[in-house]
């Protein structure tokens, strides 16, 4: 795959403070990545390195094949898109849409024919002549992507653009975003810190934490082999459940937590093969199954129910087993109640073994 | 790395528009004096109680005192002004005039006496107007200009002079007095109307900078971001992005220096020769001048008079008034 | 792909350093350079015109000696002070009965406040006119029979400066007021709310609860009132031009007539010297209190 966007050994200090280390990072041309990570992380900072909205302390940034460590924002082939929208308050739409067209000296007829064809788009033609405070967050927001599309922009950058909206709205746009990325193939880096829109969104993620990247991979990936316990924790919600103990290879290989043993038989270890020693054993709430399915599964713990949470579709039960509490994920219409007794049962093939010490996966 | 726009806890911030979707609505209960009265009394609570009870008789009466109070010099004035010298002679300051004249001034504003000159108060009004239109543009673009720079486009060393500028503030101006004599003699301004629009404008400068830097920082980062990405520089940004969405506060600042630079007497009495007085400064020197008999009607007429730009302005501008003034007392 | 190295720092954000041109100026060379020099002034003889003829500590023995000197800084004193007290004390309560969810408080407010658009010029001369006693509240209560009434604040040496602290506090209550109403207003709706279901007398709650959390207020309302009061200067030529005899004067005046009257710079530079001296010692502790505290 073309190369669209190349970061090499990228530093960024603020005084003492590194916001970002060493880090390296390249985008294949039309590539939809989400940088994902808590407040803090420096996925923000980043896009804004990018961007050429930060000087940077180190490194090199590439777009298109081209150096823009130094370049200026307008000249790195970008349109961004913010979280509070920063529309223009006194421009119209589609003054705001036009001003970085004017401002490079486009001609007047092709401001407005990208102008038009940018709001047929995202359908706010309607929207045009009027100011950003009479439209409303999700009109708002669309007239902001629209003004990254007139730029024609190869790339596109979204600073957690939908954090400012509803949940209902949220979801519309996530949808539409994805229908933009699919109509138009143009590279996108996109940066929130909700797993699920990373998840709907992304080709690829990553997961951000203390100015490094853990983890660049298929949502698919990053969620069936999270790369440490940290990502492991970070996606999914309930969050996954975790055994603390240690993987001994006797005549099989076993983990040992308590005074409980699972088989590890069926457990792919990575590359470096299996390793033995203390280990977290992290299994996810929606991978374990409870009744008559659970008598099948080569592990089974007995509990007792603790606390019920029906979401319709699903029912979350927090169980109490040997003094730790687990998280499930039951089908919606299960028939418990709190303080009955059940049996829950998982396979290890689903599970996670992460090392004790550096939290890596195994 | 929070990216919610940080805005200023004062009124002075840039105000984000409501979210049009916004469903949060909080609705506060009606406070009217009684209820909060019955709060106060527990929930077993009273019959409201009439307009006229001892609590708002104490806070209203006190009130009205107080008013009163403010208003007398005002009123003193003005009747003073409207009497004859024989009426002011055997009668009472308060007392309204028996027979009204405007004569105290005209002669106020045309002929009274300065020990100088006896062409009253309208030289010194003419020489205050040359004084503040350029002293009041002048100051307002250098510090917007200051402002917008500190805010969103540092520079190393940038906030250590305007670290310096702010405490030079506090300098009082009788340290740095005769200094600028010597500027203003050596650059040949000294004694000159653009000399003292050159003295207005620098020590207007650590108020007003300080006013704009605080406005466009409360101005969320990301709009001058999207506009950095658009492709606007330094000056574009400031006359397209900022300026326009920042008129309320050049209406602040506005104020802040019409009523300061009208109102000033030190700078006038020091950088000025005679014949270039501000009003404050003839003013003084038609009231407090030794000679001649003392006549306080067209005294207290010119008093007025050069009290009526910074009122007019005051009454106008209402509650920008008490905006600027707190912005100008919030320091920091 | 080849590497850019970081470009000159020099012409990155060229325009924000020249818009900052006249801020360096005034502030390297009007602020920092003026007041050093005047310093340094004020170890020399400089009478008419500055000379470099030092003689060291001469012109602070001349000042500490002089009576006119002594005198301007007790009136500074005595007004400072009460002008310090009676204004947080009645621009607090005026603020809190504006608090009061009252009807009119924009009229209110508008006629507490307007005194403060006024210049010293006017403030002055409106006061010498209500507090002359041929003409003034003195008459008026003798006229109505109490004839051994005595109120010429303005001729009496020993009250001259009270004379001057009612006009200083007509003139500055009402921005107290206003700050410390915005104080008010920025306390939590909750704080009272809790308040009055824990039962807390009003007067507690501003005493124990309200005036605390205003802390920030407080202190640039001191702040605001103290550097005033070291610069008045208009209030005192407008009002009692000194006198009677020097019984009025004030330090910002010594320096004024030192240096454009008497021709006599030297004495100029070193009053003026001591002006600053005392704003240091009233401004870097609270500037100590106030940003020293945000770096930890």
């Amino acid at each position: 795959m073309e190369t669209s966007i190349s970061i090499k050994n990228l530093a960024l200090s603020f005084g003492a403070l590194d916001v970002l280390k060493d880090l390296n990072l390249d985008i294949g041309k039309g590539e939809f990545l989400v940088l994902l990570g808590s407040s803090g992380c420096g996925k923000s900072t980043l896009l804004n390195c990018i961007a050429g909205l930060l000087d940077v302390s180190g490194g090199q940034i590439f777009i298109g094949g081209r150096n823009v460590t130094w370049e200026e924002p307008s000249k790195r082939g970008i349109g961004m898109v913010f979280q509070s929208y920063a529309l223009y308050p006194q421009m119209t739409v589609a003054g705001n849409l036009s001003f970085g067209l004017k401002n490079a000296g486009v001609p007047k007829a092709e401001v407005e024919e990208r102008v038009n064809r940018a709001a047929r788009v995202l359908q706010i033609e309607p929207l045009l002549s009027r100011k950003p405070a009479a439209l409303s967050g999700g009109q708002r927001q669309r007239a902001a992507i629209g003004r990254a599309l007139v730029r024609d922009a190869d790339v596109f950058l979204f600073d957690e653009p939908l954090s400012n909206l509803d949940a209902k709205l949220r979801a519309d746009l996530r949808v539409e975003i994805k229908q933009l990325h699919q109509k138009l193939h143009n590279t996108m880096i996109y940066v929130t810190h909700d797993q699920i829109e990373a998840m709907t969104l992304a080709d690829r993620i990553a997961i951000m934490r203390g100015g490094r990247i853990l983890q660049l991979a298929s949502p698919n990936e990053i969620y069936n082999r999270p790369a440490s316990k940290y990502v492991a924790e970070f996606i999914g919600s309930p969050t996954m459940n975790f055994f603390e103990g240690e993987i001994v290879s006797g005549d099989a290989v076993r983990f040992m937590t308590g005074e409980r043993s699972f088989s590890l038989d069926g457990y792919a270890f990575g590359d470096a093969g299996l390793k033995t020693g203390p280990a977290w054993f992290g299994i996810r709430p929606e991978h374990m199954v409870a009744g008559e399915a659970a008598q099948e599964m080569p592990i089974r713990l007995d509990g007792q129910i603790e606390l019920v949470e029906p979401l319709g579709s699903d029912t979350l039960v927090r169980i109490l087993v040997d003094g730790q509490l687990l998280w499930i994920r039951l089908d919606g219409q299960a028939e418990i109640s709190h303080g009955d007794a059940i049996t829950v049962g998982f396979h290890p093939e689903r599970a996670n073994l992460f090392d004790k010490a550096s939290e890596d996966r195994l | 790395m929070t990216k919610a726009p940080h805005l200023m806890k004062n009124s002075l911030g840039y105000a984000a528009e409501p979210e049009a979707n916004d469903g949060d609505v909080t609705l506060r209960p009606a406070e009217s004096p009684f209820q909060q009265v019955r709060l106060e009394e527990g929930p077993a609570g009273r019959k409201p109680r009439p307009f006229l009870s001892r609590r708002n008789i104490i806070v209203y009466g006190t009130l009205i005192f107080v008013s009163l109070y403010y208003l007398l010099p005002l009123y003193v004035m003005i009747v003073t002004s409207l009497k004859g010298m024989p009426e002011i002679r055997v009668g009472n300051i308060f007392a309204p005039p028996l027979e009204i004249t405007f004569q105290p001034w005209v002669k106020a504003w045309s002929e009274a006496c300065t020990g100088l000159n006896c062409d009253g108060l309208s030289r010194g009004f003419f020489n205050s107007v040359q004084i503040l239109v350029p002293s009041v543009i002048l100051s307002i673009i250098i510090a917007s200009v200051n402002g917008y720079a500190l805010a969103n486009w540092r520079f190393k060393g940038s906030e250590t002079f305007f670290a310096i500028l702010i405490v030079g503030a506090f300098i009082p101006y009788q340290v740095m007095l005769y200094p600028i004599v010597i500027m203003l003699r050596e650059i040949g301004l000294y004694g000159s109307l653009t000399g003292l629009v050159i003295v207005h404008t620098i020590f207007g400068m650590p108020i007003l900078t300080l006013l704009f830097r605080n406005y466009f920082a409360s101005v969320p980062q990301e709009l001058f971001k999207a506009a950095r990405v658009d492709g606007a520089g330094f000056w574009r940004i400031y006359f397209q992005i900022m300026v326009p969405m920042s008129l309320p506060i050049f209406v602040v600042a506005m104020i802040l220096q019409v009523t300061g630079i009208w109102n000033d007497f030190l700078f006038g009495v020091v950088y000025t020769k005679p014949d270039l007085y501000p009003m404050t400064v003839q003013l003084n020197n038609i009231v407090n001048s030794t000679q001649g008999v003392k006549e306080y009607n067209v005294n207290m007429a010119a008093t007025i008079l050069t009290g009526l730009v910074p009122l007019t302005v005051y009454f106008i501008s209402g509650k920008l008034f008490v905006r600027g003034i707190a912005a100008g007392a919030v320091k920091g | 792909m080849d590497a850019a190295t970081r470009p000159f720092r020099w012409h990155r954000n060229f325009s924000a350093k020249v818009a900052a041109i006249p801020m360096i100026i005034t502030a390297m060379v009007v602020f920092v350079g003026g007041t050093v020099w005047t310093v340094v002034y004020s170890f020399t003889n400089s009478k008419l015109l500055p000379r470099e003829k030092f003689v060291g500590l001469d012109q602070y023995e001349r000042l500490w000696g002089s009576s006119k000197w002594l005198i301007s800084l007790e009136n500074l004193a005595i007004y400072g002070v009460f002008s310090l007290i009676f204004a947080l004390v009645i621009g607090f309560l005026l603020a809190a009965l504006l608090d009061q969810k009252i009807r009119f408080e924009d009229t209110f407010r508008t006629i507490l406040l307007y005194p403060f658009a006024l210049s010293f010029i006017v403030t002055g001369l409106a006061w010498q006119w209500i507090l002359n006693p041929d003409f003034g509240i003195q008459h008026i209560v003798r006229s109505m029979g109490w004839e051994s009434f005595t109120f010429d604040p303005l001729y009496n040496p020993d009250i001259v400066i009270y004379g001057v602290l009612i006009a200083g506090l007509w003139h500055e209550t009402g921005l107290i007021m206003c700050l410390m109403l915005a104080g008010l207003r920025g306390i939590d709706e909750d704080i009272w709310k809790a308040s009055r279901i824990d039962g807390i007398p009003m007067w507690k709650t501003y005493l124990f609860i309200v005036i605390p959390m205003m802390r920030g207020i407080f202190i640039t309302a001191i702040v605001l009132i103290a550097s005033g009061i070291i610069k008045v200067y208009d209030l005192i030529v407008a009002q009692t031009g000194g006198g009677p005899g020097i019984s009025s004067e004030v330090p910002a005046k010594y320096v004024y007539d030192a240096m454009f009257l008497s021709q006599n710079l030297g004495q100029g530079f070193a009053a003026s010297t001591m002006m600053l001296l005392t704003v240091v010692i009233i401004v870097v502790p609270w500037a100590y209190l106030e940003f020293g505290g945000k770096r930890q």
